[in-house]
């Protein structure tokens, strides 16, 4: 794992959060932000998708379970979208997947979606910083382990994501 | 030549899949001839003691249903689990959790005070709520203990084979059961079913559109719904896209929107979460307002999307503790 920052909090909690950039946009411009020497919380583990609309809600649910406390979505602008209405179906999907995740005993601030055009360095910085905040606050989501008798059913088990090996969760 | 041996067995089920395979009708017949029929709780004589006596892999096959939910599930899957060289998982319930796993969006504990205080026409002023063991004046009584969460089988004993469904179709019990006698069976792990969703094989997929985009979510008791055009395209939730064929489109011949009981084809892990990623994406709105306002006609979303799978699905119930360290 990374090296992380010491907590404000003083409780040792570091929050470990994965964030999914589009490519267009959110990851260019967490570029940026890194060029421009600007500085946040290391708390996101970043992996790019080509467009928001890419998400599969199973990857949200799979970052937990592999150990994410939070999960950052960044998109191009409504009307960006590099494929046109990529974001608009993430959008969608977004919306719904909070409310299932409410029913679940998910804290609404540990999914959040934000549009982030290329030369918004400065708000992948506050986006960033915002989220660790709240995530600290709440403290770490620890989901029970799945145990693993047999398979588990269908072959996809092992194929949802490599969300695990990419980020270091 | 002795006939080989099967078994059925029940746990936290409804007992609708033994009577699916009762369903088989004159199938069974067939079967029946083939089979020793070993252990069968629902329909004849059974002590646990038959299967403790019986050899390791003496049967086999044994169909499991019902979910895991209490000790006594357990410790019986345990031992049929020696007992026999296959264990299918037979229906939702065994396959992903099926309706009992909804239990996992509740404590243990809210569920036997519901049950056994709460509930309008339960009366219990004395509080009596079953327990593990009571002293009685002749001795000590013991019951099964209702475990903290649903299981599905899997997650409690190796599982061969997933036979999908609530219950499964009769089509799918047939060639399941033939492919054992015949000795014709796919790779271990296998969900004995189409690969393809139910969309492919329903009557009315020409009347699906293409690009399709829903204003509204109608339920069925609000609408006069139309015989013959596709159910999602009228508004209603039909998860048909989502779920794995092999009902013969059962749900939409008698015209209700399919609710997913056959599960995800092999591509999907996690049901509730694709099948939710497929509708959302349909919602004919862009802005968060208009998104929230369509939204808001899917009231129980985990109850629609997880009917039949929460227990086997990513999060397997709803998340009650969050402390503690992590491993
Ligand atoms: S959505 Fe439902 S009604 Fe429409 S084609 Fe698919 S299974 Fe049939
Ligand atoms: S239509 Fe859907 S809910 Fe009905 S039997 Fe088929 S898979 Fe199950
Ligand atoms: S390309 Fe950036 S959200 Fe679609």
């Amino acid at each position: 794992m990374s090296e992380v920052s010491k907590s404000s909090s003083g409780n040792g909690f570091e929050p470990r959060i994965v964030g999914f950039f589009c490519n267009w946009c959110t990851y260019t411009a967490a570029d940026l932000a890194g060029t421009s020497r600007l500085t946040y919380a290391p708390n996101v583990r970043v992996l790019r998708v080509m467009c928001s609309g890419r998400l599969d809600p199973q990857f949200i649910l799979d970052a937990f379970r592999k150990g994410a406390d939070g999960v950052l979505i960044g998109g191009c602008h409504p009307g960006d979208c590099h494929y046109q209405a990529g974001n608009h179906k993430a959008l969608r999907r977004y919306t719904l997947l909070k409310r299932l995740l409410k029913t679940m005993g998910i804290e609404e601030e540990r999914v959040r979606l934000e549009w982030i055009s290329a030369s918004e360095g400065d708000k992948v910085q506050r986006v960033i910083n915002e989220m660790t905040e709240d995530i600290r606050r709440l403290g770490p989501l620890r989901l029970p382990p799945i145990p693993h008798a047999g398979r588990m059913p269908g072959e996809a088990v092992e194929r949802v994501s490599s969300i695990g090996q990419e980020t270091g969760l | 030549m002795s006939k080989p041996k099967i078994g059925f067995y029940w746990c936290a089920s409804c007992g609708g899949c033994d009577e699916a395979v009762v369903d088989l009708a004159e199938n069974i017949l067939s079967v029946v001839e083939a089979v020793d029929i070993a252990v069968w709780p629902v329909a004849m004589d059974f002590k646990r003691s038959d299967v403790e006596n019986m050899q390791d892999g003496e049967m086999v096959v044994t169909f499991i249903n019902g979910a895991i939910r209490n000790t006594e599930d357990r410790e019986i899957v345990e031992i049929l689990r020696e007992k026999s060289k296959y264990i299918v998982a037979f229906g939702s319930c065994a396959h992903l959790g099926g309706v009992p796993g909804m239990g996992n969006l509740y404590t243990r504990e809210s569920i036997l005070e519901c049950s056994y205080s709460e509930t309008p026409s339960v009366v219990n002023p004395e509080k009596v709520c079953p327990q593990g063991e009571t002293t009685v004046p002749e001795g000590v009584l013991t019951l099964p203990v209702l475990e903290e969460r649903v299981w599905t089988l899997d997650q409690t004993i190796e599982v061969d084979y997933y036979l999908p469904g609530c219950p499964p179709p009769v089509a799918l019990i047939v060639d399941g059961v033939t492919a054992f006698l015949t000795n014709q069976l796919p790779p271990k792990g296998s969900v004995l079913g189409p690969k393809h969703s139910l969309c492919l094989d329903c009557p009315r997929k020409d009347t699906k559109p293409e690009n399709m985009l829903i204003k509204e979510f109608k339920r069925p008791h609000e609408t006069e719904i139309d015989l013959e055009t596709c159910l999602l395209a009228q508004g209603l939730l039909c998860l048909g896209p989502a779920t794995r064929s092999g009902c013969g489109a059962a749900c939409i011949n008698g015209n209700m929107p399919c609710t997913g009981c056959l599960g995800p084809t092999d591509s999907v892990r996690d049901y509730g979460a694709k099948a939710l990623s497929g509708i959302a994406s349909l919602f004919d709105a862009e802005t968060e307002a208009d998104i929230a306002r369509i939204a808001d006609r899917i009231v129980d979303p985990a109850g629609t999307f997880y009917r039949y799978s929460l227990p086997g699905s990513l999060f397997q119930g709803k998340v009650f503790q969050k402390e503690g360290a992590r491993s």
